[in-house]
C-alpha cells in the first residue's frame, strides 16, 4: 500500500506491507533506528514517538494508520543542532545507563510536560508506568523529569 | 599554576561522556546496523520442555517466498556449546548441548531448526510452517524434585538429574559440633526464585563472512568479547585470530550477555554457509524462554546462635536450578560465587555448605547482577533476623555483636577468604542516622496499637568482587583468565586513546576511565579517549561482569599511565637539561624543583617522545604504554541498607516508605556514575523482593513468557532512596577504588523482605515465598494467627 508519512518535517512516501508496524517502518525502511524495540507487547516503551504530538508507541500502529500523519521519533527532537531542554536534563541528571530506553523515556516525557508543565513526583512516577528501565532505577529519570519541568534547574 | 578544570575530576560528578549519541538517537546497537545482502534468520523453538523428535518436515518452509536456506540438528555442523566454568572436586557431568536439538529437546525454547529468508518476516513466515513431531515426555521443573527418585530424566548420562555436588573444604564435624553447642538454632526453607534478567536490548547478532580470506566478522549483544571470540571460533571452528567480535553499543546485561547461547554461534555459522551476511535478533518473548535465567535454589540454612548474641556457626545445603543445559558459567554460580560468601560481614567461626546443581526442563540458568552473592546475604540476612527474634535481641545489635571489626589490610574469614578493607559499624550507624532507628521503633509500636503495620529491614552486608586473581580462577575452574589490559595511546598533538579489553554496557566508564587518565597524567578529560569492545582494536579482555572494570582494568589503566608519567618525567629532564631526580609533576607539567614556572607540559613531552629527534640515552620512541594487571586478591565493598514499609493488612499492599542505602566502595571516581549504579541495583533488587518471579507450570510451559506477565519494576513503586557513603579504600588497588556495580542488589532483597516480616511479625507471620506481592501477603495473613 502506497503511504506518506511525515517524519521528522519530511514527507516519505513509500510503499508498504499492509502488516508493517509503524517502528518497523521507522527502523527498516526509513533507517531511523533511534526508535527501538524492547518487547513484542506494547509494555516497554521504547519504541515510543509523537503521533501528531502525543506519545504513541510505535508498536501499536500500523505504517497505514499513520498515513497523512506527522510522526516525530528521537532524532527529530533537537532543533538547530540544539538539544531539547528534555535531552539537556536527562544528560545533566545522569537519567540513562545503557540507553536502550533513552529515546522512548524521552519522547514520553516531553510529550507528558505538554499535558502537565508541573507535575508532581508521583505524577512523573505514574506517567512513566508505561516506560520500562532496567539500569537507572528511575530515580535520575524522575530528576531529569523534574528538572526540564523546572526550566532546567533540578 | 591553576588547575584546569577538566584534569583535576577525580571524585567530580561530571555529565557522562558517552551520553551525546544515547540522547539523539544516534548510538548503533546490534540490530541498528545493516549490511547489504543480509539474511534473516529465525530460530524455530521447541514448544514443549521435554520431548523427543520424530521428525522435522521443512518442506513447505523451504518452499516459502524469500526462504534461502533451511537448517536442522541433522544438517547443522556448528559445534555444541561449551561450559566454561567446570568446578573442581565436585563430580561435575557435562552432558553435550548441541547449538540444535537432534533427537531430543529439554526446554521450551530449544533450537530445533533454523530459517534464512531475504527479510524478517518472511523468515518468521516460513518458519511457522516447520512441522515438527514431537514424542512428548514427562517434565520436571522444581531442582529439589529432580533430584529426587524417580524423576524423569533429562540427560542419559547423568543420574538423578545431578550435574555436581559442590562442598568447599570446611570441618563439617566442627560445624555440626558448634550447632550442637548452641543455645538456639534457627532454620529456614529459602526459595530463592528464578528471575528473568531483562536487559532493554533483546540479544542480537549480525555475522559476516569472508570465504577468501576466511575471516568472520560478528557485531554482538555481549559483555565480553574476547570470551566470545575464544568460545565462536572453537563453535564455527574459525580460527581465532580471524574471528572479530564487535560489542557495538550494548543495551544492558546484567550478567545475561555474558554467556555463549548456540543462536550467536548458528549466525555465525549460517553466514558461513551462505556466503551472505546473517542477522538473527530475538524477540522479548524468544529472550524470555532462551536468554539464561537467575537464582533458581531451594535452600536449606541454619544458624547457631548463643544467648548473647554471638552467632556459632552457619549452615546450609541449596538445591540449585541449572536449566536443561549448563550455560557457560552455570556452574560457578551457586557454588564459588555463592558458598564462598557465607561468611557475610561477619565473624562467624564455623561455616559449611553444599550446592547440589540439578538440570530441569528449563531455561539455562547463569550469571544475574549479584550472581550468587543476593542469594547468600539473603539466607544471611534472614537468618540474623530469625536469630534476633528467637533470643529477643533487637536485629542491629544481634547485627553489631557480630560485624568483623575495623581493618584496612586484610581479615581472613572462616570461609577461607581474606577480606581486603572494611569498616562495617561506621556504615551501619551513618544508616541508622539517617533513619533515626530507635524513635522509628517507638512510632512503629505506637502504629501497632493504631492497626497499621511498620517494618523496618537492616542488612549489614560484604560482598565479593572485582573478579579477580587469576591463580584463583584457575584453582575454582574458571576457563579463563581474570586479568586485564590496557594500553594508552597518545597521538603526536597530545590526544589520547586508551584501548581496553573489557567492555562496559551502560557502566559509564568512557567518562570515569578518563577521569582516571586525566587525574594521573594531566590531560584534559576532553582529549581522551575509551576504546573498547572490538577484538581486532583493544588488547586481550575477559569481559564486564562480577563488579571487576573498574577495580581491574581501572587498575591497569592507572599504571599504564603512571608509566607515562615516568617516561614523561624523563624526557622533560632531558629537554629541560636537568637531572630526572630534580623534576617534579604536578596536574600534567614536568618541572625542576622549585621552578614551576619553566615546565614542560604533558603534550611537550608527548610530541618530543613521538617525533624522536633527541631523546635520552636508552629510550624508545613513542607516547604510549601497555599494561597487563592480574589483581593480588577480590575487591570487597560493604555497606549497611535499611527499608521502612507499611503493609495494608486487609489488601496485603507492601507500600515502600523509606530506603536508605549506606555503601563503601572506597574512592569514588564519579560519584554521579556510583550513584547510578547503586539506585538500579536497588531497584533490581526489590524487584525480586516484590513483584519478579519465573512461573513455570508443571508440563514446563513458562507463564511469565512476555512483559504483560513478568512483573518488572516501575517507576511508581519506589520513593526517593536516600544514599550515603563510607569509604575506606582497598588496600591493594593503585587508587582503592571497589566495584559497585552489583551491591544495590545483594543487599536490597533481604533489606525489604525483611521489613515486611518485621511488619507482620504482630500477626505471627514468619515467612512467605518471594516475591511479596499483595496476594501472597494477603495469602499469608489469612493464614497466621492474625487472619
Amino acid at each position: 500500500m502506497q503511504v506518506a508519512i511525515t517524519v521528522n518535517g519530511q514527507t516519505y512516501e513509500r510503499d508498504v506491507e499492509p502488516r508493517l508496524l509503524l517502528v518497523h517502518f521507522l527502523r527498516e525502511v526509513l533507517d531511523l533506528t533511534g526508535t527501538k524495540v524492547g518487547c513484542d507487547t506494547s509494555q516497554c516503551g521504547s519504541c515510543t514517538v509523537h503521533l501528531d504530538g502525543v506519545a504513541l508507541k510505535s508498536c501499536t500502529m500500523l505504517a497505514v494508520q499513520a498515513d497523512g500523519r506527522e510522526v516525530t521519533t528521537i532524532e527529530g527532537l533537537a532543533q538547530n543542532g540544539e538539544l531539547h531542554p528534555m535531552q539537556e536534563s536527562f544528560w545533566e541528571h545522569h537519567g540513562l545507563q545503557c540507553g536502550f530506553c533513552t529515546p522512548g523515556m524521552i519522547m514520553a516525557s516531553t510529550a507528558f510536560l505538554q499535558q502537565n508543565a508541573e507535575p508532581t513526583e508521583a505524577e512523573i512516577r505514574h506517567n512513566l508506568e508505561g516506560n520500562i528501565c532496567r539500569c537507572t532505577g528511575y530515580q535520575n529519570i524522575v530528576r531529569a523529569v523534574q528538572a526540564a519541568a523546572n526550566g532546567g534547574d533540578g | 599554576m591553576t588547575a584546569s578544570p577538566s584534569t583535576r575530576i577525580f571524585g567530580s560528578g561530571i555529565r557522562r561522556r558517552e551520553d551525546p549519541r544515547l540522547i539523539t538517537g544516534n548510538a548503533r546497537y546490534t540490530d541498528d546496523i545493516k549490511l547489504p545482502g543480509t539474511l534473516h534468520m529465525v530460530i524455530v523453538r521447541s514448544p514443549v520442555a521435554h520431548a523427543r523428535i520424530r521428525s522435522i518436515d521443512t518442506s513447505a518452509a523451504e518452499a516459502a517466498p524469500g526462504v534461502v536456506a533451511v537448517y536442522t540438528g541433522e544438517d547443522c555442523s556448528c559445534g555444541s556449546v561449551p561450559c566454561a566454568w567446570l568446578i573442581p572436586d565436585s563430580n561435575l557431568l557435562t552432558p553435550e548441548h548441541p547449538a540444535l536439538a537432534k533427537d531430543r529437546v529439554r526446554y521450551v525454547g530449544d533450537g530445533v531448526a533454523i530459517v534464512l529468508a531475504e527479510d524478517r518476516a518472511q523468515a518468521q513466515d516460513a518458519a511457522d510452517r516447520i512441522h515438527v513431531d514431537y514424542e512428548e515426555l514427562p517434565a520436571v521443573i522444581n531442582p529439589e524434585e529432580a533430584a529426587a527418585a524417580g524423576a524423569p530424566q533429562l540427560h542419559d548420562d547423568v543420574p538423578n538429574n545431578i550435574a555436581f555436588t559442590w562442598i568447599p573444604n570446611g570441618d563439617k564435624d566442627a560445624v555440626d559440633a558448634a550447632f550442637d553447642a548452641a543455645d538456639v538454632v534457627v532454620s529456614e526453607r529459602i526459595v530463592q526464585q528464578r528471575l528473568q534478567p531483562t536487559a532493554m536490548e533483546p540479544r542480537s547478532a549480525l555475522a559476516q563472512w569472508n570465504g577468501a580470506t576466511e575471516e568472520l566478522t560478528l557485531w554482538y549483544t555481549t559483555q565480553n568479547p574476547h570470551i566470545h571470540r575464544l568460545l565462536i571460533s572453537g563453535m564455527t571452528g574459525v580460527a581465532e585470530h580471524k574471528v572479530r567480535v564487535i560489542a557495538p553499543e550494548v543495551g544492558g546485561g546484567f550478567g545475561s550477555k555474558i554467556p555463549v547461547y548456540a543462536d550467536e554461534a548458528l549466525t555465525a555459522w549460517a553466514a558461513m554457509q551462505t556466503g551472505r551476511p546473517v542477522k538473527w535478533t530475538e524477540t522479548r518473548s524468544e529472550n524470555y524462554v532462551t536468554t539464561i535465567h537467575g537464582r533458581d535454589h531451594i535452600e536449606y540454612v541454619e544458624l547457631a546462635v548463643n544467648n548473647d548474641g554471638k552467632v556459632a556457626g552457619i549452615r546450609g545445603k541449596v538445591y540449585a536450578g541449572l536449566g536443561a543445559y549448563l550455560s557457560t558459567a552455570g556452574p560457578g554460580i551457586p557454588t564459588i560465587l555463592h558458598g564462598l560468601m557465607y561468611s557475610g560481614a561477619y565473624t562467624f567461626p564455623q561455616i559449611y555448605c553444599e550446592s547440589i546443581g540439578v538440570f530441569t526442563n528449563t531455561t539455562p540458568v547463569d550469571a544475574y547482577r549479584g550472581a550468587g552473592r543476593p542469594e547468600a546475604t539473603f539466607l544471611i540476612e534472614r537468618l540474623m533476623d530469625k536469630a534476633a527474634q528467637a533470643i529477643q535481641m533487637d536485629p542491629v545489635e544481634l547485627r553489631r555483636i557480630n560485624l568483623i571489626p575495623p581493618f584496612i589490610d586484610g581479615h581472613d574469614v572462616a570461609i577461607g577468604l581474606t577480606y581486603d578493607s572494611g569498616n562495617y559499624e561506621a556504615a551501619l550507624d551513618q544508616a541508622l542516622g539517617m533513619v533515626n532507628y530507635d524513635t522509628f521503633r517507638s512510632q512503629q509500636a505506637k502504629a501497632r496499637d493504631e492497626g497499621r503495620y511498620f517494618g523496618i529491614g537492616v542488612t549489614t552486608y560484604s560482598e565479593i568482587c572485582g573478579l579477580g586473581p587469576s591463580q584463583v580462577a584457575g584453582a575454582v575452574g574458571f576457563q579463563g583468565g581474570l586479568w586485564e589490559s590496557a594500553i594508552i595511546r597518545v597521538s603526536p598533538s597530545g590526544k589520547v586513546q586508551a584501548l581496553i579489553g573489557t567492555s562496559p554496557h551502560g557502566q559509564g566508564e568512557e567518562t570515569t576511565f578518563a577521569q582516571l587518565i586525566a587525574n594521573e597524567l594531566g590531560f584534559p578529560v576532553e582529549d581522551i579517549e575509551i576504546v573498547s569492545g572490538d577484538t581486532n582494536r583493544t588488547p586481550m579482555g575477559f569481559g564486564t561482569y562480577g563488579s571487576r572494570t573498574t577495580p581491574v582494568t581501572g587498575a591497569a589503566l592507572v599504571k599504564a599511565a603512571r608509566k607515562l608519567r615516568e617516561k614523561g618525567r624523563l624526557m622533560a629532564a632531558h629537554l629541560l637539561e636537568a637531572s630526572a631526580e630534580d623534576i617534579e609533576y604536578d596536574d600534567g607539567k614536568f618541572f625542576v624543583r622549585g621552578a614551576p614556572d619553566n615546565a614542560k607540559t604533558i603534550q611537550d613531552v608527548t610530541l618530543m617522545t613521538t617525533l624522536a629527534w633527541d631523546l635520552p640515552e636508552g629510550m624508545d620512541p613513542g607516547f604510549e604504554e601497555s599494561q597487563f594487571y592480574d589483581p593480588p586478591n577480590f575487591v570487597y565493598p560493604f555497606g549497611t541498607h535499611i527499608a521502612i514499609v507499611e503493609v495494608d493488612v486487609e489488601s496485603g499492599e507492601v507500600k515502600l516508605l523509606r530506603y536508605v542505602a549506606v555503601d563503601d566502595c572506597g574512592p569514588q571516581i564519579n560519584p554521579t556514575i556510583v550513584a547510578g549504579q547503586i539506585h538500579g541495583g536497588i531497584v533490581q533488587g526489590i524487584g525480586q523482593a516484590l513483584c519478579e518471579g519465573t512461573i513455570y507450570d508443571d508440563e514446563g510451559q513458562l507463564l511469565t513468557g512476555s512483559m504483560l506477565d513478568y512483573a518488572m519494576p516501575r517507576a511508581d513503586m519506589f520513593p526517593w532512596l536516600e544514599l550515603g557513603h563510607t569509604e575506606t579504600p582497598s588496600p591493594h588497588h593503585p587508587v582503592g577504588v571497589k566495584g559497585v556495580g552489583e551491591t544495590g542488589t545483594i543487599a536490597s532483597t533481604p533489606t525489604v523482605y525483611n521489613a515486611v516480616i518485621d511488619a507482620l511479625a504482630p500477626l505471627g507471620v514468619e515467612q512467605i515465598d518471594m516475591p511479596l506481592s499483595a496476594s501472597r501477603v494477603w495469602r499469608a495473613i489469612q493464614a497466621s494467627n492474625g487472619g
